[in-house]
């Protein structure tokens, strides 16, 4: 498939996210996707009947399914042409010193076994198709917290896979959950046990380095009633001229008083397509936040769901967009009450640059019967230049009058007079830009742990300076 | 030459030229006001100086130690030594006072994100804005607030001071620095302004009215009208316009209490 390059970060996400490793795999599926792949996935996974036949029935509803067509231009992505699976390692390590030298040198230069060292209890890191490295703090795994890759999960723990997998997202839910749900390798399997507090978040780290890589990670998160658990996720890939995919599902249950909080920053090269499906269930009391960053990849189509399922719940989503040069970032979120008494909030923050488009796409839904229900979306653009889009689709479904919905949209530019004042105190003008957008997206850097507040600062710096003239 | 030389500005806003060549100088150390009834040109005056993009140069120099000013961008301006003290302030959501100016400070040294060295630390920065915070009675939380949201007229002022005492310029322009100055917010400006004056710093305060003039004595006065510099004196020009007001030169219904207003 021949594909413009639309290679735009400039040459700091190169160095910095953009290089790649030779490919020397155990093993490498063909291209295209096929039942006799799937069954091949299913079966170096050695996994039950059960979940070969889920997989297969998945990929007739994938097939059967019409592309969508209400969101981003996803006309161009080529199935024929992507690798489904690609194993890079013989097993999973506890040790960084066990990951094969390519990989570990991968993971170092992005800074994943530092940040371990100084300020995380766990660590998935995953590369093409599997997980390769995993740890948690020993205390943790004490009070029965699992923190594991999903097929070891499905392996060591087939009855919480029976009772849950595949209950929050069916693979009907839509195209590209079918497609997870056919092709999944990797992702994180999380239990938190009854009222154990994870003060210290665990993080994954995806990573695609081979080119035309469909990476279909699948996380499956259970918190069990009064326990708290903060789950990290980063991304990236190398730069190349044809597209990868990255489609990942994550199902979350947030049982009675628990509270889970999953943060994300997304900064997949601008050649890959990120179609992930994200949603939670939570009930009584329950608290479901998700703090959700998109900086990267060529189209982003994303929507992280609550559904609001018994009294009480609280479902936030806080969210940033960035779109630079030829990339569409379609997000947004959904919050379906269920239950009467149950609170939602949704921020969205998106900023446009040289041509780039954000959307912002949500929905709130009250169910009949779910009174005293309170949701408010507010939604901000910024506009860094005239060629850039922004556009909102916000929807509002309710069957309930004792409702309180408010609902607020702000479209801006970055003014004149703003990168006056800047300036003429001696900033220069992309620094100026910059501090504006920091600003701008102020209220989601200050939700995230210090360090990675950080690093998204440096990240829309790289963004800013990258892509000048 | 003086330090800071504008010679024959010409300057227009949307096509219609405002400042009609204005010639000034001011060495280091002097204090100079300009003052002008409304219309004269005195945002004008300090926006074109500043580097404003609405505003279009038409002729004329301007030179800061012998270097020329008008084809340089705002923040090349500033690291040459020019301050310009706003008279509206301009609200920036999120960023934190101390950001700014810790940014703005590691603008004018130099620090590009990469040469640590550069970077003012921590211990520095306190002990630069220890005195004059004191000096405005500035709270130390006023530094985690956002630039100008939120803050009183009184509040907006003072900071614009605050980064003039912390930047160090050498030319320094106060645009209508008192209006919106309640009189206890005033005398702390003025004292900080003062705490300054002299030594390698050049001061032109464009003001209405003499209230300013007050606290802060000038060394020169210039009057501006119409986009030209009609008088320039001392300070009694300055002591004249109260009692006469700009009515020599604009036809303005009491002016002399104009220009004495809010004393």
């Amino acid at each position: 498939m021949a594909v413009a390059p639309r290679i735009n970060v400039g040459d700091d996400y190169k160095e910095k996210y953009g290089f790649f490793d030779p490919e020397n795999y155990v093993f490498k599926a063909k291209r295209g996707l096929s039942p006799e792949i799937i069954q091949e996935i299913s079966w170096m996974k050695q996994e039950p009947e059960w979940m070969a036949k889920l997989r297969l029935r998945a990929l007739d509803i994938f097939r059967k399914k019409p592309m969508p067509t209400w969101g981003a231009d996803l006309s161009k992505i080529d199935f024929e042409n992507i690798f489904y699976y690609l194993k890079s390692s013989e097993k999973q390590s506890t040790s960084w010193d066990d990951v094969p030298d390519d990989i570990k040198r991968t993971f170092d230069r992005l800074g994943v076994p530092q940040a371990e060292r100084k300020f995380l209890a766990g660590v998935a890191a995953q590369y093409e198709s599997e997980v390769v490295y995993h740890s948690l703090h020993k205390d943790l795994e004490k009070k029965g917290v699992l923190f594991l890759d999903t097929d070891s999960g499905l392996r060591d723990h087939p009855e919480l896979f029976q009772e849950y997998f595949g209950t929050v997202i069916p693979a009907a839910d839509n195209k590209f959950a079918a497609l997870n749900t056919a092709a999944w390798s990797g992702g994180s399997f999380i239990y938190v046990p009854k009222g154990v507090k994870v003060d210290i978040p665990l993080q994954a780290y995806f990573r695609i380095n081979a080119e035309n890589m469909g990476q279909f990670e699948r996380t499956l998160i259970i918190c069990d009633e009064d326990s708290f658990v903060h789950y990290i996720e980063g991304c990236t890939a190398p730069i190349y001229t044809t597209d990868s995919l990255h489609s990942a599902v994550v199902e979350i249950i947030v049982k009675k008083g628990a509270r889970c909080r999953y943060t994300t920053i997304q900064n997949w090269s601008t050649n890959v397509y990120n179609l992930v499906t994200k949603r939670a269930l939570a009930y009584e009391g329950a608290t479901m936040e998700w703090v959700d960053g998109n900086l990267g990849s060529a189209v982003t189509m994303k929507y992280p769901s609550v559904y609001l399922m018994e009294p009480g719940a609280k479902g936030d989503v806080l969210s940033i967009a960035f779109a630079g040069k030829g990339q569409h970032q379609d997000a947004g979120a959904k919050m379906v009450h269920a239950a009467p008494n149950t609170t939602s909030t949704i921020t969205s923050k998106s900023i446009s640059k040289a041509g780039g488009r954000t959307s912002y796409r949500g929905l709130v839904k009250v169910q009949p019967g779910s009174s005293h229900v309170k949701s408010f979306v507010k939604c901000d653009a910024l506009l860094l230049d005239d060629q850039s889009i922004s556009d909102t689709y916000p929807y509002i479904e309710c069957d309930e009058s004792e409702v309180t919905i408010g609902h607020e949209a702000t479209v801006s530019k970055v003014s004149d007079e703003q990168l006056f004042y800047l300036m003429s105190r001696g900033i220069s003008q992309v620094e100026a830009e910059t501090m504006i957008v920091n600003g701008f997206i102020e209220p989601f850097t200050k939700e995230l742990p210090l360090e990675y507040a950080v690093e998204l600062n440096r990240l829309i710096q790289l963004e800013m300076e990258g892509s000048v003239g | 030459m003086a330090d800071f030389e504008i010679k024959d500005l010409r300057v227009g806003v949307e096509g219609r030229e405002i400042l009609k060549g204005v010639s000034l100088q001011v060495n280091r150390g002097e204090v100079h006001a300009v003052m002008g009834p409304n219309g004269s040109g005195k945002s004008t005056l300090s926006n074109a100086l500043m580097g404003h993009p609405s505003y279009q140069v038409l002729g004329g120099e301007v030179l800061l130690n012998g270097q020329s000013l008008l084809e340089l961008q705002p923040d090349q301006r500033a690291r040459l030594g020019l301050y310009l003290a706003f008279q509206y302030p301009i609200v920036v959501p999120g960023v934190t006072m101390a950001n700014f100016l810790r940014t703005a400070l590691n603008a004018q040294r130099g620090y590009d994100g990469k040469d640590k060295a550069k970077a003012i630390g921590p211990k520095e920065f306190r002990e630069l804005l220890a005195e004059p915070m004191n000096t405005l009675r500035i709270d130390k939380s006023f530094l985690s607030r956002y630039v100008n949201e939120g803050f009183s007229g009184g509040e907006k002022k003072r900071a614009e001071i605050l980064q003039m005492a912390v930047l160090r310029p050498t030319m320094a322009l106060l645009d209508e620095t008192d209006s919106g100055l309640d009189i206890d917010s005033i005398k702390y400006v003025s004292e900080s302004i003062n705490s300054m004056r002299g030594g390698e710093l050049g001061i032109l305060i464009i003001t209405h009215y003499t209230r300013i003039l007050k606290f802060i004595q000038p060394d020169y006065v210039h009057v501006l009208v119409n986009g030209q510099v009609v008088r320039s004196g001392g300070s009694e020009v300055a002591d004249q316009l109260e009692n006469t007001g700009y009515s020599e030169w604009v036809d303005e219904p009491a002016a002399a209490a104009a220009v004495a207003e809010e004393v």
